[in-house]
């Protein structure tokens, strides 16, 4: 792939504070047009590295390029194209909703016209639309929801997310995802987040961070193929005699069981060979659920710990 | 142009808080009538409205210094400044639109302040110099404020503010004469420009000849230029560590 096919490259972009090392030597690319997603715990770098590709604080060393402007060298450039929504909700309370959004049309300079029409879909797109009320009158949710909208004003080519959909219910993450997910091909997105199941379903690419560093990147698929995770096969069924489990059990088969239901992690199970086995222990089938290795399997071992904001 | 954007913003988050507003107006006005009524029961040349208003009207400045460091501290603490230095804004777009917003209400607080004084029976001879010094005094507070506000937090901004505004009040000379006073309250009233804008204000007021007062005057027109490049210099600090 040719240099130019990425918006977004980072060379050994690398962060301290104090004695504390935030950010280690990140290389990272992402292409023109895709959803490329940050995952790490609570304390990874996510933040720092957006704050450094933003603009908002300069690296150690190392830099990174988006769309040929340097961070370093033209970040007056840089902040041109770049919408950011900050991992805190950034907007201002004695504003309407709409003042909000027309405000940073203003600073990018948009026209009056298209500055209104643009703050007239973004609001309806996020369900603002009814509300005329200051922003600090409206719930967190909504607030949370105008200041991701507010990062999509100047209609940037690179957006940035900082844990976008961090407390919003499920109905408005919902809402904010379906949007990214229209974006696609459209914008380059770099976002953090701590739903791995949704970022799963929306990344093109993701690295996980750990610790400053970038321990594993690729497409979803390719982070749980080459991380071995487990697939799960669960059956559920009645009257499980002890030797059935005992039977499936080895050949790097973890065998659960509990009350009706047997729960098996391979990474490659034989299906044939456990109906094989329950039906010759005369186990009733009521049903068969596969499931495929997930994210958190995957970010778990690589990580040893738990995903958190 | 895209200061008057943010210019406007901060106008509009000024001016929807209505009661730190009218805490600043109010109070100048209380004190006002409040030693004119002093003067009616015993009648003093230090409390006539003539030589009280150009005081009240210096330190009813004194609370810029509060509101723009609240909001410069407030903008920090929320994010909403993060937000903005990822825009294309300058550096120039935040100084200018974080210090504009002030004046007009600086400008409605002296306009109140002497309507009501010249009411109480004030007479203004050179109102034009008196606006000119009230205007640097204006902008001695407001850069105090972008100074308060880039450099300290929301909490600390409460307090150091609060102790300026306490200081500037007892020291700018409005209810005692400094010189009577003497000793250490003279002569740190005197190292800090608001005795010094009140004496020229007064005596702009009262027809005086500039000669007379013009070192008052200068030292407050080179504080209000080292300050407005100390709070340049604040603010620049600030965007560099967010
Ligand atoms: N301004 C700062 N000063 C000192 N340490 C910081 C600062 N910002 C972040 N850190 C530290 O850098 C590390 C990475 O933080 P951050 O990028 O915010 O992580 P994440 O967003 O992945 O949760 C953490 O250990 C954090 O404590
Ligand atoms: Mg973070």
């Amino acid at each position: 792939m040719s240099r130019n096919e990425y918006a977004i490259q980072t060379r050994d972009l690398t962060k301290d504070f104090g004695s504390r090392r935030a950010v280690n030597a990140i290389n990272i690319g992402i292409r023109k047009g895709e959803i490329f997603s940050l995952l790490g715990t609570n304390g990874a770098g996510k933040t720092t590295t957006l704050k450094m590709l933003s603009c908002l604080i300069a690296p150690g060393s190392g830099t990174a390029e988006l769309l040929g402007r340097d961070i370093l060298a033209s970040p007056q450039k840089v902040k041109e194209i770049i919408g950011v929504s900050p991992q805190e909700t950034a907007v201002t309370g004695h504003l309407t909703a709409r003042e909000n959004l027309l405000l940073m049309g203003g600073v990018f300079g948009l026209p009056n016209e298209v500055s209104r029409r643009r703050a007239e879909e973004l609001m309806e797109l996020m369900g603002l639309e009814k509300r005329n009320d200051q922003t600090r009158r409206l719930s967190g949710g909504l607030q949370r929801r105008l200041s991701i909208a507010m990062a999509m004003m100047s209609d940037p080519q690179i957006l940035f997310l900082d844990e976008p959909t961090l407390g919003l219910d499920p109905a408005a993450r919902k809402t904010v995802w379906d949007y990214i997910e229209k974006l696609k091909g459209e914008k380059t997105i770099l976002l953090t987040t701590h739903y791995l199941e949704e970022a799963d379903t929306l990344s093109d690419h993701i690295a996980i961070i750990h610790e400053g560093g970038i321990i594993a990147q690729g497409t979803p698929r390719e982070l749980k193929e080459h991380h071995s995770a487990l697939k799960t096969v669960r059956v559920l069924c009645e009257d499980i005699p002890a030797g059935c489990a005992e039977e499936l059990r080895g050949n790097d088969m973890q065998v659960t069981v509990k009350t009706n239901e047997l729960i098996m992690k391979t990474p490659a199970p034989d299906i044939y060979r456990i109906i094989g086995v329950l039906k010759k222990h005369a186990v009733t089938i009521r049903g068969i659920n596969w499931e495929e290795p997930t994210l958190d399997e995957v970010f778990l071992k690589l990580t040893g710990g738990e995903v958190t904001a | 142009m895209k200061f008057v954007k943010l210019a406007d913003r901060n106008m509009k988050e000024l001016y929807r808080d209505p009661v730190s507003m009218l805490l600043g107006l109010v109070m100048p006005l209380v004190m006002l009538l409040l030693f004119n009524s002093i003067n009616r029961r015993q009648p003093l040349e230090m409390f006539s409205p003539q030589h009280l208003t150009p005081g009240v009207v210096i330190f009813g400045l004194a609370f810029t210094v509060m509101f723009s460091a609240m909001m410069l501290s407030r903008d920090k603490k929320n994010a909403f400044l993060i937000r903005l230095f990822t825009t294309p804004l300058k550096a120039g777009d935040y100084i200018v639109a974080y210090m504009l917003p002030f004046l007009p209400f600086a400008l409605m607080q002296t306009v109140v302040v002497f309507a009501v004084g010249a009411f109480l029976g004030a007479v203004y001879q050179n109102l034009l110099f008196a606006a000119l010094v009230i205007l640097l005094t204006a902008l001695i507070c407001s850069s105090l404020g972008m100074i308060l506000g880039s450099l300290l937090t929301e909490n600390q901004v409460a307090g150091a503010g609060s102790l300026l505004v306490t200081m500037i009040g007892l020291f700018c000379g409005a209810w005692m004469d400094l010189h009577m006073v003497g000793g250490i309250f003279e002569k740190i009233g005197y190292a800090i420009p608001f005795a010094h804008a009140v004496d020229v204000s007064r005596a702009a007021l009262n027809g005086i000849a500039f000669a007379e007062y013009s070192p008052s005057f200068y030292i407050v027109l080179i504080y209000a230029v080292v300050l407005f490049v100390l709070a340049i210099l604040a603010f620049r600090h600030a965007m560099k560590r967010p």
